[in-house]
């Protein structure tokens, strides 16, 4: 695999008023990587992939994707590209929700096409031809014209991820896609991001489905405290838990999912 | 012996009629009107300025804390005091709007309001602009939200458009009146009643048929 830097966070700071969130954070995605983020509840792993895409700024450090410095805080070293260049780095990042976000508005296709055809200026006719692809790749093409309310949580899921991937994005960011789903469910929605990272889709999910972290993944990255506790590959990771916390973590998720 | 009930009513349909078209002009206008400024003001006391949040917040409770006939005489009383002479619709039609624009506003900045913060996050990944999101995601959703309680708003309307009697002009209730006053008899309230609950039966069965048109989705 070619070890091309596609995301890279420098001494990333993220508080929100007074609670610390993020504390001196580094890390880089390499293009192709599958990269699972666990830990306990509130150490900050949302926060991390919603500062990548700017839903959140940051306080301190820089970010870049694909080598455009997205968000930069005091870096004078490192200062912000232009607002174009950010605007088409963003564009590379899609993202998918715990609570899928759909436009309750819009029929799957319409959801589907609404960027596309709006932000990136693509011809309808186009779009709806990307989009029923997308929408055959998670297995939903006869749910074109349905409605959102009319979906099953995994089906929502399945649109949501397809919408994300109807803008061609160089990297997704995953935020819990599987949390709000019933267990049945579960399966459909990691089958899709499974064959994704088959693909070799640049990837970053944060997720409590630990089968999928240690199956999938290429890293695996665990936050404690405000950062990066540990980054490793799964088999080691899961093997020989060498930190604490991680143990502790791993035992609890593994009681609480039998 | 007077002229039966139906004769008499045929014999004075005419000025009843009257009445009616400048109610129902009245309620047309001002509605056109206030609708899209009510969502432009609600977007801006929602989205926009402090400044602007500010000044909603004196016109909102200023127009919606007082009576709209109170309005309409210190715009049709007061503002000769002040040597400013318009011309009577003019001052109904502006009277009118400011006060129903008032609540209408309201109304739909609370639908605004309520939009879920993740339909404006999915919009901000997807890399839609600010205007885009509002046009296009959170105003659909929106008018959906709110259809009920403009509903009963553009009924309100209605019903409030014969406060310009009070004032000296002929809508219909003043028809009426006059009817009444000239006859000594309340045969002509008998048929403007039918009116007024025959016009706002029609207002809930539009309204009823929007609501059902937007169900599909929820
Ligand atoms: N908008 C916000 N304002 C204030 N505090 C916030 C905000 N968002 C998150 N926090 C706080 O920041 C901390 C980290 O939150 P974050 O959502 O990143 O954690 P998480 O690891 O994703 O947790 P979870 O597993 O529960 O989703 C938490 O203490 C949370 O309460
Ligand atoms: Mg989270």
């Amino acid at each position: 695999m070619s070890q091309e830097v596609m995301i890279k966070l420098v001494d990333i700071d993220k508080s929100y008023g007074e609670v610390q969130v993020l504390k001196g954070v580094n890390l880089e995605v390499m293009r192709g990587q599958t990269i699972s983020i666990i830990g306990p509840s509130g150490s900050g792993k949302s926060t991390l992939l919603r500062c990548i895409n700017k839903l959140e700024a940051i306080n301190s450090g820089y970010i870049e994707i694909e080598g455009i410095t997205v968000a930069s805080a005091n870096c004078p070293d490192h200062p912000m590209a232009s607002a174009a260049q950010v605007k088409s780095a963003l564009g590379k990042t899609g993202m998918v929700f715990q609570s899928f976000n759909l436009f309750p508005h819009m029929t799957v296709m319409q959801n589907l096409i609404e960027a596309p055809v709006h932000v990136k200026k693509i011809p309808k006719a186009q779009a709806i031809e990307i989009a029923k692809e997308k929408l055959a790749e998670v297995g939903l093409s006869d749910k074109a014209d349905a409605y959102p309310s009319k979906l099953s949580g995994g089906q929502k899921q399945r649109v949501a991820i397809a919408r994300a991937l109807a803008m061609s994005p160089d990297v997704i960011l995953f935020d819990e896609p599987t949390s709000a789903l019933d267990p049945e469910l579960i399966g459909e929605v990691l089958d899709v991001i499974k064959g994704l990272a088959e693909q070799h889709m640049t990837m970053m999910v944060v997720t409590h489905e630990m089968g999928f972290a240690k199956e999938v993944s290429d890293r695996v990255i665990f936050m404690d405290n405000c950062n990066i506790v540990a980054d490793r590959p799964p088999q080691e990771f899961f093997s020989d838990p060498d930190h604490p916390r991680i143990k502790a973590f791993l035992d609890k998720m593994l009681t609480k999912h039998g | 012996m007077a002229a039966g009930f139906w004769d008499y009513i045929v014999e004075s349909m005419p000025s009843i009629l009257e009445g009616l078209v400048y109610s129902v002009k009245l309620f047309f206008l001002v509605g056109i009107i206030t609708l899209p400024l009510s969502m432009l003001v609600a977007v801006a006391a929602a989205r926009g300025p402090k400044w602007f949040k500010g000044i909603y917040k004196v016109y909102s409770w200023l127009f919606q804390g007082s009576p709209l006939m109170l309005q309409l005489y210190l715009a049709y009383y007061g503002l000769p005091f002040f040597d400013v002479i318009l011309p009577v619709d003019f001052v109904v039609i502006t009277v009118f709007v400011l006060c129903f624009t008032a609540y209408q506003s309201e109304i739909f900045r609370g639908g605004i309001i309520s939009t879920d913060i993740g339909q404006y996050e999915a919009c901000q990944v997807l890399g839609m602009t600010k205007v885009q999101t509002m046009l296009r995601v959170v105003i659909p959703q929106t008018v959906r939200k709110v259809l009920p309680s403009t509903c009963s708003q553009a009924i309100v309307l209605f019903k409030d458009t014969s406060l310009v009697a009070t004032i000296g002009v002929g809508d219909l209730l003043r028809s009426a009146r006059a009817l009444v006053i000239r006859d000594l008899r309340i045969d002509a309230f008998v048929v403007v009643l039918v009116i007024y609950l025959i016009i706002s039966s029609i207002l809930v069965a539009i309204f009823n048929k929007m609501e059902k048109k937007y169900s599909i989705y929820v």
